[in-house]
């Protein structure tokens, strides 16, 4: 039974974000880590790099495939999460905490109202 | 619609996660493959191989006949035993790899791949004309594999008896590497060979499909207490990768070699006339244009996968056909051809992961071998 916190919002293709004022931090889910298992490697976007609310920014390769991450929201890339860049296990064990990928600037606050509520995602997943 | 193995109900209530691969619905993790794969390298690992062929060629001429489809020489094989063994065109490409067992004198078993089934009997077919006897039994036959340094302390145990037919063997863990014998399991007779693909000791049992789940269920509660784990296609691919073994449709087509794919050793020049032989006799006196190389990255990358490209010396030379990340070596492993001048052991590459080149060398096969 994979976990949903409540105090996230969701985007339909299993990313999270956490806002706090103008900057949303951004990870997968515990949902999609499940189902991905074994994260062997973390492709990170560039620090300054703008993005788009549905493009493509990431990546995360399980032994079996690579599996683009699309930004929930748009903005521009102010930091990246080395750690799981170094140690990508860290998606597995700590998806919504120390797993997280990178912290945006957020360029269109009302995207954020749009994402998914954890009820939401909780019933998207079949919970 | 997606064809199921007798093994189906079995890995639904194990948890399997099923996908679809050659036509079959099968399981490609329990777990995790990497927990999976370390299972069978440390312990022991079973496998449905049930979407497997199985072939039974027979008569007067089936030693002839086989000896003309396949590269290998059927006439080295004593009673019982198989061998590795490839299926090629008039051009020399592969349309498959499998083993042939002699069960006796003029009685062959042939263990062919799941997604070449079709093309396989069609092709035998075509070849025999009636001149022996062939049989398709893939439809009626399960089968499962089991593989680890810790499945000979528990297979006599699991599945008893001696050999009901071949050979001399008292126990399954008698038999000696590619050897095969018939035994008695719940009043029916079943296969089973010192067999595998995936670099560690291990045996293949081949059993009616109406059997085949109680054989699964009888090896999990003996394997288990001794770290068996029901393992999927997903630590199979990595298990053969590292043992760096083909897999059809990826080192293996019917526009590559045996010599070109590095299996040349099982094509037997010296047994007269066979399908393919101008071409392989030929590669092999001359050489051949490209080679199958297995690699590692030097450089921290995202695991390779098949169709990247390879890069020397700064231009395109080739692509990668299998890739993975190593769950043993915890580094990045592949497969692929380039031209024959850039394969030696040694030879500094780059596979181009999303646009950005990183750095791998060639390296001596297999990857993993067993201590």
């Amino acid at each position: 039974m994979s976990k949903v916190p409540t105090d996230l919002k969701y985007a339909k293709s299993h990313e999270w974000v956490r806002v706090s004022g103008d900057t949303a931090t951004v990870g997968i889910t515990d949902h999609a880590q499940h189902e991905l298992t074994d994260i062997v490697f973390v492709e990170l976007p560039a620090v300054g790099r703008k993005v788009k609310a549905g493009e493509a920014c990431a990546v995360v390769e399980s032994v079996k495939t690579a599996s683009d991450i699309y930004s929930p929201v748009s903005g521009e890339i102010t930091e990246v999460n080395n750690a799981v860049a170094d140690n990508p296990a860290l998606v597995n064990t700590a998806p919504d905490t120390d797993g997280w990928f990178y912290k945006i600037k957020l360029s269109n606050a009302a995207e954020v109202a749009a994402l998914l509520s954890p009820g939401d995602y909780q019933k998207q997943i079949g919970g | 619609m997606l064809k199921r193995t007798p093994l189906y109900a079995a890995h639904q209530k194990l948890g399997g996660k099923l996908i679809e691969f050659g036509g079959w619905e099968m399981p490609v993790q329990y777990t995790s493959i990497t927990d999976e794969h370390l299972a069978v390298r440390n312990a022991a690992g079973i496998f449905d191989i049930s979407h497997m062929g199985e072939v039974f060629v027979g008569g007067a001429g089936a030693e002839a006949f086989l000896n003309t489809v396949l590269t290998n020489d059927v006439r080295k094989l004593a009673i019982g035993m198989g061998q590795y063994t490839l299926m090629c065109n008039e051009r020399g490409g592969v349309i498959d790899d499998l083993y042939a067992y002699r069960m006796n004198a003029t009685d062959f078993l042939l263990i062919i791949n799941a997604s070449r089934i079709d093309e396989d009997v069609a092709w035998l077919e075509k070849q025999n004309a009636g001149r022996c006897d062939l049989k398709n039994m893939s439809a009626q036959f399960g089968a499962v594999a089991v593989q680890g340094p810790r499945v000979k302390e528990f297979i006599d145990a699991a599945l008893p008896g001696s050999a009901a037919a071949g050979a001399e063997v008292k126990k399954i863990s008698e038999l000696t590497k590619n050897q095969i014998a018939i035994f008695i399991f719940d009043y029916v007779t079943i296969y089973v060979s010192r067999t595998g693909y995936t670099g560690e000791d291990g045996f293949e049992i081949v059993a009616p499909a109406e059997k085949i789940e109680a054989v699964w269920n009888r090896l999990l509660a003996a394997g288990q207490p001794l770290g068996m784990k029901p393992a999927g296609l997903g630590a199979r691919d990595t298990l053969r990768t590292e043992a760096c073994y083909p897999l059809y449709g990826h080192e293996l087509d019917e526009n590559t070699t045996p010599v070109e794919a590095g299996v040349g050793f099982f094509v037997s020049l010296d047994k007269g006339e066979f399908n393919g032989r101008v071409t392989l006799a030929e590669q092999k006196a001359t050489g051949v244009k490209k080679k199958l190389v297995t690699f590692k990255m030097t450089d921290k990358s995202a695991p390779p996968r098949p169709h990247y490209p390879i890069w020397v010396n700064g231009a395109p030379v080739g692509e990668v056909v299998s890739g993975t990340q190593s769950p043993t070596f915890n580094v990045g492993i592949g497969m692929g051809y380039v031209p024959s001048e850039l394969a030696a052991v040694d030879t500094k590459i780059e596979i181009e992961i999303r646009g950005k080149r990183f750095a791998a060398v060639v390296v001596k096969k297999p990857l993993y071998k067993k201590s």
